[in-house]
This record gives C-alpha cells, sequence and structure tokens, in this order.
C-alpha cells in the first residue's frame, strides 16, 4: 500500500513571551492509504498541533510551521496556496474535534452545517445536498434524520453531536480523517460506540484515519500502527501489536503500565510515570524523558538518541537502552 | 393540578413550541409592560406611516391661506401652521420621512458596523488594529457634528441624508460587536469552519454574524431611536430634508419660532412626536435587551 500521507522532518514552532516553543521537532511519520494511524502522548506533546500542521490551521501569528514537508498524494501541502489548500481541508481531508458540545455552531441547524459543505466542495445543489444530509445522518446511526435536520445543535445529546461530527467529516468522502480526541468528551460507553462507528465507516468508505488520542485503550482496538509522542518528538513508532506487547521505550512502556487493568489481582497498583512533561522552551540537551527515566544512563543526559530499528515490521524506538528493554514484559 | 401543570410543562419540553414567535412575543408583554408600551407605540407609528393616505383627508403639502395658523379645532384638529397647512396631516406624513430615514439608517450602519466589527475580530492582529484606529478617528467626532460634516460635503437630498446618519453609527456598532464576535472566534465550531475549508467571507457571514444577532438587534433599536432624533436635527439646521417635505424637524423651525406664543401648536405638536417616537423606540430596545442578555450570557 501506498503512502496517503507522509510527514518528513516537521518542525512547527510558537514563539510565545517565555522562548521559542518547539511543538513539534523534526518528525516523520506516514499515514498508508486506508490505514488507521494512532498518535498518542500525554497533553501538550505536540499531537493536536501535527494535526494543526498537516490541515495548515496553527494560528498564526504565534504558530508557524518552520520546516519539513507534508506530503499528501505527492503533494507538498505546505507548497500549496490559501486557495488550493482550501479545497483540501474539508474535501480531501477531514477533522474531527474534541469537543462536541462546542464544535457545532449553536445558531445554524443541523441541515445547513451538513449541506453547506457538500454545496461548496462538491457544488450539490440544495435538493440533491439534503438527500445526501438525510443519508449521512442514517449512516453515522441517528434515528429519524428527516426531522433532525430542522433541529439545532442544543437538541442533540454529547454522543450524538459527535456522530454529527462524524457525519460531517465523511460528508465530502475525504480519504483521510484527523481525529483529534474523538471521544475524550464522551462518557466511557458512548465513546467504545463512536469509535466502533468510526472504524466501521472508515473501513466501508476506504478513508484512512489518525486517531489523536492519550488512551492507550484506544489506540490498542482500533489502531493499525501505532505513533508515541513525547516532548515534540516521535520516540516509538510500531504495530499496535508490538508497541503493546514488546514496547521498547521507557515512555512507552510507562504509559502502558499507568492504564488500569481488568485481569490484574484487584490489589494490585498503578503505576505512574514520575515528575512532569519538561517545558518545551527549555529542552535537556540529551533524551528529554531522561529525568523521568527509570532506565537512565549516564549518555542519556548528553546525547539525543536516533530513531532506529529495534525489531522487524517497522518497529523503531528512540532509546539508548531500547536493547535492555526487550527483556521488560509489555503487557 | 401539580400533574396538570407538570404535564403541561413536559409539553413543553418535548421539542420546541408549534409557534415559538407568538410564544416570545406574549412572554415579552408578560415580563417587560415598558418594554411592551415602547413596541405598541412603534407599531402604532408604522400603521400610522404606512396608512397615511387613508387617516387624513389633507394634502400635508397643500397651502390653504384661508386657513392660515388656525388653532386646533373640529376641522383641523392640531390646527394649521403658517402656510394653512394641517398639522396633524404633515405629522402623519412627517411619519414616513422619520421611520424612512431612521430604519434606512440604523439598518445601513448597524449591518456595515456588524458587519466590519466581526470582520475585525475574525481577522485579529493587523487586520483589527487599522480597523478599530479608522473606527476611534470616526468615535472622536461627536454623532451630530460628523453627519452635519457629511451633509455639507455631500449636499441635502435625502439618500445623501441617510449616508451621513448613518456613517456615524458605523464604528459605535462596530466597536460592540466586535466585542461579542471575539469571544466567538475562539470557539472550537469555527476552528471547525476553516478545517472544513470554508473561506473567510463565508465564516464571517454565514457562521459568525447569526452568532451576534443578539447584541445586532439590540443596536438596531437604539440607532432607531438616535437616527430618527439626528434626521429631526439636522432638518431643524436647514440641513436635512427640505421644504416642503412634512418632516417633524422641518415642523419646529422657521415660522413655528415666528409665531412660537401665537400659534404653539405648530411647534408642540411636531415636539411631542419626536419624544415619543425616540423615548418609544428607546424603551423597546432597553426590554429587548434585558430579554436577550441572559441568553446570551448562558450561550
Amino acid at each position: 500500500m501506498g503512502s496517503l500521507l507522509e510527514v518528513r522532518s516537521l518542525v512547527t514552532q510558537f514563539v510565545t513571551r517565555g522562548g521559542v516553543v518547539r511543538a513539534v521537532d523534526d518528525v516523520s511519520w506516514d499515514v498508508a492509504e486506508g490505514e488507521t494511524v494512532a498518535l498518542v502522548g500525554e497533553s501538550g506533546c505536540g499531537k493536536s498541533v501535527s494535526a494543526l500542521s498537516i490541515m495548515r490551521l496553527v494560528a498564526g501569528p504565534a504558530g508557524r510551521i518552520v520546516g519539513g514537508e507534508i506530503l499528501f498524494k505527492g503533494r507538498d501541502l505546505l507548497g500549496l496556496s490559501e486557495e488550493e489548500m482550501r479545497h483540501v481541508r474539508g474535501r480531501e481531508i477531514a477533522m474531527i474535534f474534541q469537543e462536541p458540545m462546542t464544535s457545532l455552531n449553536p445558531v445554524l441547524s443541523i441541515g445547513r452545517q451538513l449541506t453547506e459543505g457538500l454545496e461548496t466542495h462538491l457544488g450539490m445543489g440544495r435538493e440533491p445536498a439534503r438527500r445526501r444530509a438525510v443519508e449521512l445522518l442514517g449512516l453515522v446511526g441517528i434515528p429519524d434524520p428527516e426531522r433532525r435536520l430542522a433541529q439545532y445543535p442544543h437538541q442533540f445529546s454529547g454522543g450524538m453531536r459527535q456522530r454529527m461530527m462524524i457525519a460531517m467529516a465523511l460528508a465530502c468522502d475525504p480519504a483521510l480523517i484527523l481525529a483529534d480526541e474523538p471521544t475524550t468528551a464522551l462518557d466511557v460507553t458512548i465513546q467504545a460506540q463512536i469509535l466502533e462507528l468510526m472504524k466501521d465507516l472508515s473501513r466501508r468508505l476506504g478513508a484512512a484515519m489518525l486517531i489523536i488520542t492519550h488512551n492507550l485503550g484506544v489506540v490498542a482496538r482500533y489502531a493499525d500502527r501505532v505513533n508515541v509522542m513525547y516532548a515534540g518528538k516521535i520516540v516509538e513508532r510500531g504495530t499496535a501489536r508490538e508497541i503493546y506487547a514488546t514496547p521498547r521505550h521507557p515512555y512507552t512502556l510507562g504509559l502502558l503500565r499507568s492504564v488500569p487493568r481488568l485481569d490484574e489481582p484487584e490489589r494490585a497498583r498503578l503505576a505512574p510515570i514520575d515528575g512532569q512533561p519538561p517545558d518545551l522552551t527549555r529542552l535537556p540537551p540529551g533524551c528529554a524523558f531522561a529525568p523521568r527515566c527509570a532506565f537512565r544512563v549516564e549518555r542519556c543526559a548528553a546525547e539525543v538518541p536516533p530513531l532506529v530499528p529495534v525489531a522487524g515490521d517497522g518497529h523503531v524506538s528512540a532509546c539508548w537502552e531500547a536493547a535492555r528493554l526487550a527483556g521488560v514484559a509489555g503487557r | 393540578m401539580a400533574i396538570e401543570r407538570a404535564t403541561e410543562r413536559l409539553g413543553e419540553l418535548d421539542g420546541a413550541p408549534a409557534r415559538p414567535w407568538v410564544d416570545a412575543a406574549r412572554d415579552f408583554v408578560r415580563r417587560r409592560p415598558l418594554g411592551a408600551v415602547g413596541a405598541a407605540v412603534v407599531l402604532l407609528m408604522l400603521v400610522v406611516a404606512l396608512l397615511a393616505n387613508l387617516l387624513t383627508p389633507y394634502n400635508p403639502v397643500a397651502v390653504d391661506f384661508a386657513a392660515m395658523l388656525a388653532p386646533p379645532s373640529a376641522s383641523h384638529w392640531l390646527g394649521t401652521d403658517a402656510f394653512g397647512r394641517d398639522v396633524l396631516a404633515r405629522l402623519i406624513y412627517g411619519s414616513r420621512t422619520a421611520l424612512f430615514v431612521g430604519f434606512g439608517a440604523a439598518f445601513f450602519g448597524a449591518t456595515v458596523g456588524a458587519v466590519l466589527g466581526v470582520g475585525s475580530a475574525y481577522f485579529g492582529g493587523r487586520v483589527d488594529l487599522y480597523v478599530q484606529r479608522v473606527m476611534d478617528v470616526f468615535l472622536s467626532f461627536p454623532l451630530i457634528i460628523l453627519a452635519l460634516a457629511i451633509v455639507a460635503i455631500l449636499g441635502n437630498n435625502l439618500p445623501n441624508l441617510i449616508t451621513a446618519i448613518t456613517i456615524p453609527m458605523i464604528p459605535r456598532c462596530a466597536l460592540v460587536i466586535r466585542a461579542s464576535a471575539l469571544s466567538i472566534r475562539e470557539m472550537p465550531y469555527i476552528d471547525a469552519a476553516r478545517a472544513a475549508g470554508f473561506g473567510h467571507g463565508r465564516i464571517i457571514l454565514r457562521h459568525m454574524l447569526p452568532n451576534v444577532m443578539a447584541p445586532y438587534l439590540i443596536l438596531l433599536t437604539a440607532f432607531l431611536g438616535q437616527a430618527i432624533l439626528l434626521e429631526a436635527s439636522l432638518s431643524f439646521l436647514g440641513l436635512g430634508v427640505q421644504e416642503p417635505t412634512a418632516a417633524w424637524g422641518l415642523m419646529l423651525r422657521g415660522a413655528a419660532v415666528e409665531f412660537a406664543e401665537a400659534a404653539p401648536w405648530m411647534a408642540i405638536f411636531p415636539g411631542l412626536a419626536i419624544s415619543l417616537a425616540v423615548f418609544a423606540f428607546n424603551l423597546f430596545g432597553d426590554s429587548l435587551r434585558d430579554a436577550l442578555d441572559p441568553r446570551l450570557r448562558t450561550q
């Protein structure tokens, strides 16, 4: 399968009074056609900024993409004009936002919000767009779609709004869907429903998906491949199975160990990662995770470890001690 | 009884009411009687202006030298002026001028101001800075001085009069609308609209403007009163509507001053009409603000 999206050495910075924040720091990854890729990490590690960079919606003038390439279907998105980029957004790459409660415009009807993209991107007439909107609402499992079209977002529950967001994202049949924490604001039972729906629809419609999340449970079930991000860099990448079974970076291991499990004895303690994520304006010269790392050696504080292959299947890790971790059981 | 009331409440909760406008209007009358009085006077003015030719047998510009300076009587309810023109007829037809100029100026002023305010908030940064500084320049002049200057430059006919009243209103509206648009700019649904690939114009007009409808409506009603007053003032100063057109400000001028003691009805009634109209619009506008504001905050 060819690469649909290829991010190469992307650098996105924010200029603040405290200094330059390298939110995304020389990061490369890719998404193959029809594949579901996860971007995992804690808050502030650069996951969302990565997605916004792809859409070229990093809030200026403070935020800027300073380097790298974002190849989508072979074209560099960073080289496109604003006008060309507008045809990519929503039409070829759609985005699902984190907050279903505030991501829909409260004064526009559901029907209007669904048909607007169809009318502007696909040049559909009013009536065909309306029919497609009914079809889309049905597709995402909203009952009685005809009646729902005339309603407003406040008449929808959180889960329904997220379904509506998915319907909006799917409207123009995009090749790639960026889902930024799509289920974080929802309650757990609804989370599962929404994720199943997204997985099912992306498979049926052949759309590739990038799921941005801090929830490893989500990753395990729905992603084909996983990129683990820490302090603006990718520290480990591999298939979801590999990452779970044989993590080769202490940060990934830490994340896995801090998730509660049903098959452990009730009294087992969770092992949180000590310390705080680093200040992105003042990163240590070596590995950014070193201060919090239990496997730290002298070299970690001085040299940034490169991302190197640690096993087959494209499993890479940025850790000097990756070999030592091979013996440590993951999950 | 309690159960009945509860089921009634349930009925209300189940979807939107069948006639939301009628319900909203009834609610407004019950909670804000003063505002309702204002609204009633405004409505009355509208009806009078529309049906002017049915309400009075007199032609407002027809001169009748046989009935010059006649006091109020059965044939001329509010008397006549120095040219024998019926004061009531001129008042009634004058409401057309007042409402036409008032609505025209208030509508254009509030709308252009709203678009500028929302655009300024949406683009932010340098655009916002420049637009706001230009607005500040206009704001530094009092309403009437600016309007006077514009009429003096453009010359006085009706479209120019409306332009002259519109222009000083634009920055006043832009300022208020920008403030509420700034918070809307930060809402995720605006980012979502950008991510959906919509253009700037569409986002400003279709996604942000409807969200500032409440302050827009409040400003519109407030501007209506101001615009009517401004039109009367300019006409009074001789820079607004010209004779022989019926206009309230015009009726206060010229002969009305000369005969103020001999024929006070010439000045009293148009003066009352201006005060009542402005008062009614302001009452209505204030109540509208109170009615719309809590919703604004909870959004």
